[in-house]
């Protein structure tokens, strides 16, 4: 009786919808999206418009000017020796700082899956740093790492070098353009710092996964003569791939434009060994009024993060139709 | 799923040692904000005090407290709004699709990965222009718009799981639009807000980039004078931990006692949901 109202209702509204395409109501819904897509319209796309057309201007001093001088702007930047560092310091940083979120974060996550007593406890500690901000992060491991303090004195009692932080050292340092390509040391300490403040989200991330898996599948693999690491290694991870995706691309958005950690932490450094091209956007635009020159910073910094985010946000889409 | 019995301790032992490094910035903060400057030397770093010295909280606490009420003032409005907003975005996106919404959906979404840098230009045009610039209230606007990508995503995440048919019996018994959200929606997305208003609060409160370029002096809220102690000529670290433990401890409280819904906020901005 029921369902069957249920069925005739529907089969009602089908046909409702297809002469009439859409409710009062339904109208009503999309009238309360309007402001919504006007705001990100405006504001997101259109402002990033903006930001493209200034990047091609002559704006480079106090007085806005917006006469186009096409890709002046960008050539000076590729050519650019604190800019060519800072492409090298962001593409060492995203890969250190990946690698080490996604290990970390599975290692500890397989850790806090073994049953173990006061989990709770322990995966509070392991958060917690997610709810600070870059800037007090920053701030804090800028005295832990200190030279000649905190860790590094440990470091010197083992007999290691204990000024990295300060480090204006390239490794390997390959000559490419006006820099030398590799991995700088003083970039180390801002890895740990961030890795620090963020393995917590691929802890959680991986552990939700975990506790996703069916025990049935992990049962399985034990009957066939698999160890637990085996169990982990063969069966659970390739499980959570898509988890894997996922912190990726978010830890690669974020540190693609990171600003605040390095900012608050060691600034550009010495030889732009810790710049990024956040800390060049800001003091570029709003320390030397080079608002073209910083536009264009802004500009390489979106097309960036949009070359992940992208085919990311177009493939979950695609999922979910 | 448990590893063999001879595992276990060492499974403790490896859990208790990364413990104390996730908290070895906390104890180092803490100690050296109770300590007299002349005991703040790089030599004594992991040394306890030898005697309790609150005066740099005093001292971090004036100089800070016009910005933390600034904070304040900044981020109570903002999550509001945003949840609002979020909240009936999401119960758009989810229960009343139309064709296209998902396609939007989408592009909305975009405005949440995006660099900050790449908007901040115009957006500082157009504070000046509509005199919003150097306020809290420029600030409140700024993070509500910017809010509207993830609070959008995370309600209709959260909306999602409310089942269709309850949608359509109420529509049946003649409830609209605007009904069904104040009856049905809202009531049972409490949680849904909570998750929210934890998850804005904490990102516009540690938020920097647009504090600082937005507003200048008294203006500012508690990130930007947190930077701005470290800039002064003789750096005082216990004065400076003990201003980056008052400038955390409202976040940090908030994950203390709602840290259940923080993690699921965290997991609802993942995208996947």
């Amino acid at each position: 009786m029921k369902s069957e109202t249920t069925v005739e209702q529907s089969v009602r509204t089908a046909t409702t919808r297809k002469r009439r395409s859409l409710t009062k109501d339904h109208w009503l819904a999309i009238g309360f999206l309007v402001p919504s897509i006007l705001l990100v319209g405006v504001f997101v796309y259109g402002f990033i418009g903006w930001t493209g057309y200034v990047s091609l201007s002559n704006w480079n001093s106090l007085v806005p000017d917006f006469s186009f001088v096409g890709l002046k702007n960008y050539i000076y930047l590729f050519g650019d020796f604190r800019f060519q560092a800072d492409l090298r310091n962001t593409l060492f940083f995203t890969i250190l700082f990946i690698l080490a979120v996604i290990v970390v974060g599975q290692f500890l996550a397989i850790l806090l899956d073994q049953k173990i007593q006061q989990e709770s406890l322990f995966r509070n500690i392991f958060f917690f740093p997610m709810a600070l901000s870059f800037v007090v992060t920053g701030v804090v491991w800028q005295w832990l790492l200190n030279p000649s303090t905190g860790v590094n004195l440990f470091l010197e009692k083992i007999g290691l070098d204990s000024k990295w932080y300060t480090d204006t050292t390239i490794f390997p340092a390959i000559g490419w353009g006006k820099i030398e390509f590799g991995i700088p040391i003083a970039m180390i300490a801002v890895v740990i710092a961030a890795v620090w403040q963020m393995t917590g989200f691929s802890v959680a991330m991986y552990l939700a996964g975990l506790r996703g898996v069916p025990e049935e599948v992990r049962e399985a693999a034990r009957m066939d003569g698999a160890n637990e690491f085996q169990v982990y290694w063969k069966i659970i991870m390739p499980i959570l791939r898509p988890i894997t995706v996922s912190v990726i691309i978010i830890m690669a958005h974020i540190s693609l434009k990171i600003f605040d950690l390095i900012y608050a932490m060691t600034g550009p450094g010495a030889n732009f060994v810790t710049d990024v091209p956040g800390v060049y956007m800001y003091e570029t635009t709003f320390r030397g009024n080079y608002y073209a020159n910083g536009a264009a910073i802004a500009i390489v910094m979106l097309l960036a993060v949009a070359i992940f985010i992208v085919p990311y946000l177009w493939s979950s889409r695609k999922g979910e139709a | 799923m448990a590893l063999r019995s001879f595992t276990r301790p060492l499974l403790y032992v490896l859990l208790i040692a990364l413990s104390c490094f996730y908290l070895m910035p906390v104890y180092v903060m803490i100690i050296t904000s109770l300590k007299p400057l002349d005991e703040v030397t790089l030599s004594q770093m992991w040394q306890l005090p030898t005697t309790f010295d609150f005066s740099s909280y005093a001292e971090a606490f004036t100089k800070l407290a016009p910005n933390l009420l600034n904070s304040f003032y900044l981020v109570i409005p903002a999550t509001f709004l945003s949840a609002l907003i979020g909240s009936l975005n999401g119960y758009v996106l989810s229960k009343w699709k139309f064709k296209g919404a998902n396609a939007l959906f989408t592009i909305i979404l975009f405005g949440m990965f995006i660099p900050y840098q790449s908007i901040l230009i115009p957006l500082i045009q157009f504070l000046r222009e509509i005199g919003l610039y150097n306020s809290i209230a420029g600030l409140v606007f700024v993070h509500v718009v910017y809010g509207i990508p993830i609070t959008t995503l995370m309600f209709r995440n959260f909306y999602a799981s409310i089942p269709d048919s309850m949608i359509e019996s109420a529509k049946i018994d003649g409830a609209g639009f605007i009904g069904i959200y104040r009856f049905i929606m809202v009531p049972l997305s409490i949680t849904g807000f909570v998750v929210v208003a934890i998850w804005q609060f904490t990102n516009i409160w540690n938020e920097f980039l647009f504090a600082v370029t937005i507003t200048t002096s008294d203006q500012q809220p508690v990130m930007v004078a947190l930077q701005n102690l470290s800039g002064s000529q003789i750096v005082q670290w216990n004065v400076q931990m003990a201003g980056a433990l008052l400038a955390a401890l409202p976040t940090l409280l908030v994950y203390i006692f709602l840290g259940k819904f923080f993690v699921k906020g965290l997991l609802a901005g993942s995208v996947k949901g």
